[in-house]
């Protein structure tokens, strides 16, 4: 024996505190984390719709200024409608798309799948902006093809109407309903199908009797997150319903927070939002979990392509238009117009230039800041959230402490607020004294990392339930410590869906509007945010060259991601 | 008119052939099994004959009807048959009455005769008290029940059942064997039914057809499959057997120099399978007029139900694997006589 064996002589009495302690201390550091990111906010906005401006007296003022006005009982209906109607159309245009992907022998599925891909890149103002181009009234391509072809004078399509906004929201949001489609799809065995076939069932009926009803709960999954994210949504309401003078809740919030700030007022409104998406999550929840809607009987999991014949091509059709409503065309004028002089002078050489790319990056006095504000805001916020996340979520996994559960709960809670409704608990709750945050870089980074917690906290559930305990147990039966155990093992086994996680908050963040908006100063303006100013003053070739620079960014961080992480890892769900 | 004619019936993949030229026919009633190692195209053979799969050679005939054939195939929506699949593929969003009911609205059948049929189903299956329940609420029993259920309650021509009880625990699939054969007893149904576990096709089938390759090496009967296996396959597959590589000269078959009866083989070299329930052991030479054969034995063990012996006959080579009773238990080493039932001995191809 050499003398490198472990000293055999000394009793050490192990201590419960010492035993303890690394863990504890860990465990009171993240719920303190956790009650400033989460729980303060909405606490605060909730307190604050009772409380009188300034003096914090308990009053109820707050709610009947909130909903006295027919103007805002309006926004209201309009939102609920616009969601309703966003959400019909993503149906539509997505349960054939994941059928015919996940079941069919359809050509150019990676053409479709790139197309969702795409349109989930994409950011849903810079598609309502290509919309603007495509379908404005007077000089949209659109319109002006269709006058020129027909001599019409009356406009064919105008995105400034309910339907318009709904519809190029939809273009946007589809993916959802797809990704969720298509793997509840992907569970159904084929000889589900094939026993309906047997029967007597040809392709139609056994669709509509047998398949469709399977994936019915994640249809109406995939129905309801839409119609959240809808009635959630800034951007598109600002840009296409503000000048169609189309009033939702989302923009009513915004006029609340012009001079002068009316907080109390605009969180008592936000109330609704919050309790009709936890009510809706709810729902959902109960949807998804119905017993017996997984086909889960025995192995047989074999998967056959249903042969469509000529009926494939119009399935392609299908695809082929939703890929060109929903990005093509847009990308194309946006493009066009970001290298154009003016751009309804249309394709040509005297028209181009590089002049609105020259004068963001060069000469604007807040674009360039605006570009490192973006990259380093989403950074910082998406490592805390994966850092939170993975240690939150070991906690709970592994079972470390009484009360895990409890921490795993605040950190999926944001996933049932609204981000508009976070942003103005962050307003209510750090912006005014003591901490006197408003437009500092901390409050923005801080509401980012709070609000896409969720997102990084579910990545990192699914990995470390991935990793089995033994392989941590192997460690520390040959002498490493709980914490060194974590980071020379687990952690390691970990990287790669760490890093996925931390790059779909990164893109998220980085496109972030509908929070941002009400946080930022004038030195702390984010790329989205001075994309929205842009486009109220009405220049569309500096909105959009500014789109592609942010699309550039996007396109680049999703690059790195799927060659480090894996073709599909934006669009797994989670 | 046999009910169910497969002539020459080929399945190719490119160059890899897994259906080769297959000829199979089945009179109006009869239960017949596809057995064989896993990937010998048995199910692809069920598939077909369902019509999931086209064929790219030879025909497949109901009452004398081409239903495929290359390059003309009905649908399966269109074959009246039923299948059993091996997942029983039960819909989860139907209830069990709705799952059984789904045949018949497809046929347009009345509202009452519907709801009559389904009753009576149920109560041959058993299943009449849970009839409102979903699958997810049933055991795995139960949801074969159902799948049964379903499948015959269309009447189908003919009836596929492909590995129904492979997703079942050992106990309650033999239950499940007896049950299918009852079903076949009481409604007469044409079935094919696939499996690779010999006992559950010797347990429900008229003939087995046993496939190895893509091929069918042999259709008979189940006992005569093992008492007369005709291939070197066949006799592997079904049960143990001892092969033997034997000669026949002037009429006599002889192993190693034994005798065992004479054969009406031509002259010359030949395989025999010897199954090792044709051979008993006896510590004293038996008066018994069929060869009798000194040995040892070599090894044994000890299974439960039986012993199993290794002997070697003396002056000889040869190892043969001899079963025997539990109470007859012979030392390793022990001087013994093997006698051997010559009406057992096959010779095979």
């Amino acid at each position: 024996m050499s003398d490198a064996a472990l000293p055999a002589a000394q009793v050490v009495r192990p201590s419960r505190l010492r035993r303890l302690e690394p863990v504890t201390f860990l465990w009171i550091v993240l719920i303190a984390a956790l009650l400033v990111l989460v729980a303060a906010p909405i606490l605060k906005m909730v307190v604050i719709s009772f409380e009188e401006q300034d003096t914090g007296v308990f009053t109820i003022q707050n709610y009947v200024t909130a909903y006295g006005r027919a103007r805002y009982l309006e926004a209201l209906r309009n939102s609920l409608m616009l969601g309703t109607l966003s959400a019909a159309i993503s149906v539509v245009i997505a349960v054939p798309m994941a059928w015919a992907v996940s079941r069919t022998d359809m050509p150019g599925k990676g053409f479709t799948w790139a197309t969702v891909l795409a349109a989930f890149i994409m950011p849903p103002y810079l598609g309502a902006i290509g919309w603007i181009l495509l379908a404005g009234p007077n000089s949209g391509w659109i319109n002006v093809a269709w006058r020129d072809l027909t001599g019409a004078t009356a406009p064919l399509v105008n995105v400034y109407t309910f339907t318009g906004m709904a519809f190029v929201i939809a273009l946007h949001s589809f993916p959802l309903v797809f990704i969720f489609v298509k793997s509840a799809l992907d569970l159904i065995s084929s000889e589900m199908e094939d026993a309906a076939n047997i029967l007597g069932g040809g392709t139609w009926v056994t669709m509509r009797r047998v398949t469709l009803p399977l994936v019915w709960p994640s249809i109406m999954g995939g129905f309801i997150l839409i119609f959240l994210e809808t009635i959630a949504l800034f951007g598109t309401p600002a840009i296409i319903g503000i000048p169609a003078r189309i009033n939702v809740v989302t923009t009513q919030l915004w006029q609340f927070f012009e001079d002068p700030v009316r907080v109390e007022v605009a969180a008592a409104f936000a109330i609704p939002l919050l309790l009709v998406t936890i009510a809706l999550i709810a729902v959902q929840k109960l949807l998804l979990a119905r017993k017996g809607f997984v086909s889960q009987t025995g192995k047989g999991g074999e998967r056959r392509q249903i042969k469509l014949g000529p009926w494939r091509w119009v399935l392609f059709a299908w695809c082929f238009a939703v890929a060109m409503l929903s990005v093509g065309k847009p990308l194309t004028v946006l493009l066009q117009a970001s290298f154009a002089k003016a751009w309804g002078r249309g394709f040509s050489f005297d028209n181009l230039t590089l002049r609105n790319y020259q004068f963001l990056l060069f000469e604007h006095d807040m674009a360039p800041q605006a570009v490192w504000n973006t990259v380093w805001f989403s950074g910082a916020s998406a490592t805390i959230a994966v850092v939170l996340a993975l240690l939150v979520a070991y906690i709970v996994v592994r079972r470390l402490m009484r009360f895990a559960d409890a921490l795993g709960f605040l950190a999926m809670a944001p996933f049932v607020i609204p981000g508009i409704v976070m942003a103005i608990g962050f307003y209510a709750a750090y912006a005014g004294p003591p901490l006197s945050l408003y437009g500092s870089a901390l409050l923005i980074i801080l509401a980012f990392a709070s609000r896409f917690l969720p997102i990084a906290y579910a990545s990192s559930q699914a990995a470390i339930r991935a990793v089995h305990p033994e392989m941590e147990e192997a460690a520390r039966i040959l002498g490493s410590g709980r914490l060194h155990a974590i980071r020379k093992v687990t952690a390691p086994l970990l990287k790669t869906s760490l890093l996925g996680g931390w790059l779909v908050v990164f893109i998220v963040a980085s496109r972030e509007l509908s929070a941002a908006i009400f946080l930022v100063g004038p030195r702390t303006r984010t790329m989205s945010v001075l994309l929205y100013d842009l486009t109220e003053q009405g220049n569309f070739e500096v909105v959009s060259a500014f789109g592609g620079i942010l699309l550039v960014i996007t396109l680049a961080i999703v690059g790195i991601g799927m060659k480090l992480v894996g073709r599909d890892f934006m669009l797994r769900r989670e | 008119m046999p009910r169910l004619t497969l002539s020459g019936l080929t399945k190719a993949y490119g160059r890899l052939t897994v259906v080769d030229s297959v000829d199979l026919t089945l009179e109006e009633g009869e239960f017949v099994s596809l057995l064989g190692p896993s990937g010998c195209g048995k199910t692809t053979t069920l598939r077909m004959i369902a019509g999931f799969v086209d064929p790219t050679g030879g025909s497949i005939a109901v009452d004398g009807t081409v239903l495929s054939a290359p390059g003309a195939v009905v649908p399966p929506e269109r074959r009246g048959m039923s299948m059993i699949f091996q997942s029983y593929a039960i819909w989860p969003n139907m209830t069990v009455e709705e799952n059984v009911a789904f045949g018949l609205k497809l046929r347009k059948l009345t509202r009452e005769e519907t709801r009559r049929r389904v009753g009576e189903i149920l109560e041959v299956v058993q299943l009449s008290h849970l009839a409102h329940r979903y699958p997810a609420e049933l055991s795995g029993g139960q949801q074969q029940r159902v799948a049964l259920a379903r499948a015959i309650v269309v009447k189908p021509a003919v009836l596929l059942l492909d590995e129904p009880l492979s997703n079942l625990d050992a106990n309650l699939r033999e239950e499940m064997r007896f049950e299918i054969r009852r079903l076949h007893d009481e409604f007469r149904i044409t079935t094919v039914y696939v499996t690779h576990d010999q006992a559950e096709a010797m347990a429900t089938s008229d003939r087995i057809a046993v496939m190895n390759a893509g091929r069918i090496e042999q259709v008979d009967a189940p006992h005569l499959l093992y008492t007369r296996p005709r291939t070197r396959f066949v006799a592997g597959f079904v049960g143990r057997t001892n092969l033997l590589e034997a000669q026949v000269t002037s009429g006599m078959l002889r192993v190693d120099g034994i005798a065992l009866g004479p054969s009406t083989q031509p002259d010359g070299p030949v395989l025999v399978s010897l199954r090792p329930q044709a051979m008993t052991i006896h510590e004293a030479q038996p008066p018994l007029a069929g060869p009798v054969i000194e040995a040892s034995i070599a090894e044994r063990t000890y299974l439960g139900e039986s012993w199993d012996y290794v002997v070697q006959p003396h002056g000889s080579a040869l190892r043969l694997r001899a079963a025997a009773a539990p109470l007859e238990a012979h030392e390793v080493g022990r001087r013994v006589w093997l006698a051997i039932d010559p009406r057992q001995v096959a010779v095979v191809q």
